[in-house]
């Protein structure tokens, strides 16, 4: 099948930054395709941070092109900020704002944000929503750094599977309302199964019945609606089972 | 796009709740003029003449105080925790940030003033402020420039520990110098020279004129203009040196 090749989400040709004397990037070419899950690896001080603020517009550089999304980051636009959300790799929040008054307070900053109480569910702070931000674990603060990025992304979400997209639309769509049931259950030797089916009656039947033939409890049965939450682990692991090889 | 003065007024409201949810820094900020009145009250208890002098430089302190101290302050603690860098990374305009703190640190000045006003009237023996409009015109020219200032000084303090020493090495002389505690007419020339190129001198004047001697604007149109000076000098400074980052040296 034919395709039109899309132009890609991030271009970079021959990037170059000197902190004065320090040459910390000398000349780094790659590009990213929109969908594109990319890591940037390698030991410290090599130019990681430096490289991506440069693709965030926190730093101008030295020389070279630098495209995102169609925008020079140096130039700032609010068009391209709209678009792009932001885990530093340090940051910081106010001494006294709360979990859910900083997401609110991030969401309105954007042209069309998402629903607060989704952004929360899907960084899995349900139930830290009152805490103040300093009092969280350091693991929740990420939480907190990536539900307040989030924001971002609010039109549309991509789920990328073996080069093909396979789930596409509003984050509500793809989640918790989703057609899709997922079950599980334990087979007869003991193997846990899945599948994924728009109407479970005939499987559950299927499965129900075999389990009686056998005069054998069905073990482990599991009905459930695949949570905005899990479509996204399901994205995030297969990220990390990239980065691995990479690693490799 | 959400407008950016729309933005504005929605980080100046989060500015506002923070301020509020952080009792000791409140209530050291209202105090702060408070006491000093109160002070000075016992002390000059009697004494007209002192406590016309020192009701406007309390009022010229408090707002040295709320902006060019808070903000110098406050932002330098911003950007170590890298809250600045954050924001700046979100659609919202440099500029709607700055209004909003702006806007926050003229609010409490704002409020320091009607509580010395007050104060004024009921303890102090002065009138209701002779000329409203010489009030404000006075206090918006004093916090902005000393609003601009204060963001200005932010950038030449390095870091988040050394910002009191930073700040108080010019808030402590400048109180003293531009006359908060005495007529700067009382002191030794050398210090009246300067005091003439301070602008919360001026301040302090203008505001004198407003609440106690009814002097106009007319009076003091020269100490308007030292204020619009350094009025300008410290926005260009605080728009060109404005880091949304700490240095990491
Ligand atoms: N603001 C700066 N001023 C001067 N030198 C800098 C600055 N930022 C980074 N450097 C230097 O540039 C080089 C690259 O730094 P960078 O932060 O990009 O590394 P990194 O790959 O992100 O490292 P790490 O894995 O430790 O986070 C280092 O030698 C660092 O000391
Ligand atoms: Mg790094």
């Amino acid at each position: 099948m034919a395709r039109v090749p899309s132009p890609p989400a991030i271009l970079v040709r021959d990037l170059r930054k000197s902190y004065g004397e320090v040459e910390a990037v000398r000349g780094i070419d790659f590009e990213v395709a929109p969908g594109e899950v990319f890591g940037l690896l390698g030991p410290n001080g090599a130019g990681k941070t430096t490289t991506t603020e440069i693709l965030e517009g926190y730093r101008s550089r030295t020389s070279g092109i630098v495209s995102v999304l169609g925008h020079d980051p140096e130039q700032r636009a609010r068009e391209l900020r709209a678009r792009v959300g932001i885990v530093l790799q340090s940051s910081g929040m106010y001494r006294h704002i709360g979990v859910r008054e900083a997401v609110a307070h991030f969401a309105r900053l954007y042209p069309r944000p998402r629903d607060v109480d989704e952004v929360l569910a899907l960084a899995g702070l349900t139930g830290k929503e009152d805490a103040l931000a300093r009092t969280l674990s350091g693991g929740q603060a990420r939480r907190l750094d990536f539900a307040l990025a989030a924001q971002a992304l609010c039109d549309r979400v991509a789920i990328v599977k073996e080069g093909r997209i396979v789930a596409e639309g509003p984050p509500a769509s793809l989640g918790a309302s989703s057609s899709r049931y997922r079950v599980t259950w334990r087979d007869e030797h003991g193997e846990l199964q899945a599948r994924e089916v728009e109407d479970p009656t005939a499987l559950l039947h299927q499965l129900t019945s075999a389990a009686l033939a056998r005069g054998a409890a069905l073990q482990d049965l599991h009905v459930s609606r695949p949570s905005l939450e899990d479509v996204y682990l399901e994205l995030t692991a297969e990220a990390a089972v990239e980065e691995a090889e990479l690693h490799a | 796009m959400p407008s950016a003065f729309a933005l504005a007024w929605h980080q100046y409201r989060l500015e506002r709740r923070m301020f509020w949810r952080n009792p000791t820094a409140a209530f050291f900020n209202f105090g702060f003029p408070l006491l000093f009145l109160a002070l000075f009250g016992a002390i000059f208890s009697g004494d007209q003449e002192s406590l016309d002098v020192i009701v406007p430089g309390i009022a010229g302190m408090a707002v040295m105080s709320t902006t060019f101290s808070a903000l110098a302050h406050n932002l330098v603690f911003l950007r170590e925790q890298g809250v600045l860098k954050r924001m700046r990374g979100t659609p919202l305009p440099e500029g709607s940030y700055l209004g909003g703190v702006f806007a926050n640190a003229v609010t409490n000045a704002v409020i320091q003033i009607l509580i010395v006003v007050v104060a004024g009237k009921l303890f102090f023996h002065l009138d209701w402020p002779k000329d409203w409009l010489e009030l404000a015109v006075y206090v918006a020219a004093g916090v902005t420039c000393l609003a601009a200032l204060g963001v200005a000084w932010a950038h030449v303090i390095p870091n988040f520990d050394a910002a009191p020493a930073y700040v108080n090495i010019v808030f402590l002389p400048a109180i003293f110098i531009s006359g908060v505690f005495y007529d700067v007419e009382n002191s030794p020339s050398f210090l009246r020279d300067i005091a003439q190129a301070l602008p919360l001198t001026h301040l302090i004047d203008g505001l004198s004129g407003a609440l106690v001697t009814g002097s106009s604007i007319a009076d003091n149109l020269s100490g308007l203009v030292v204020i619009a000076v350094w009025a300008a000098a410290g926005i260009v400074l605080a728009v060109r040196g404005f880091s949304w980052e700490s240095r990491r040296a």
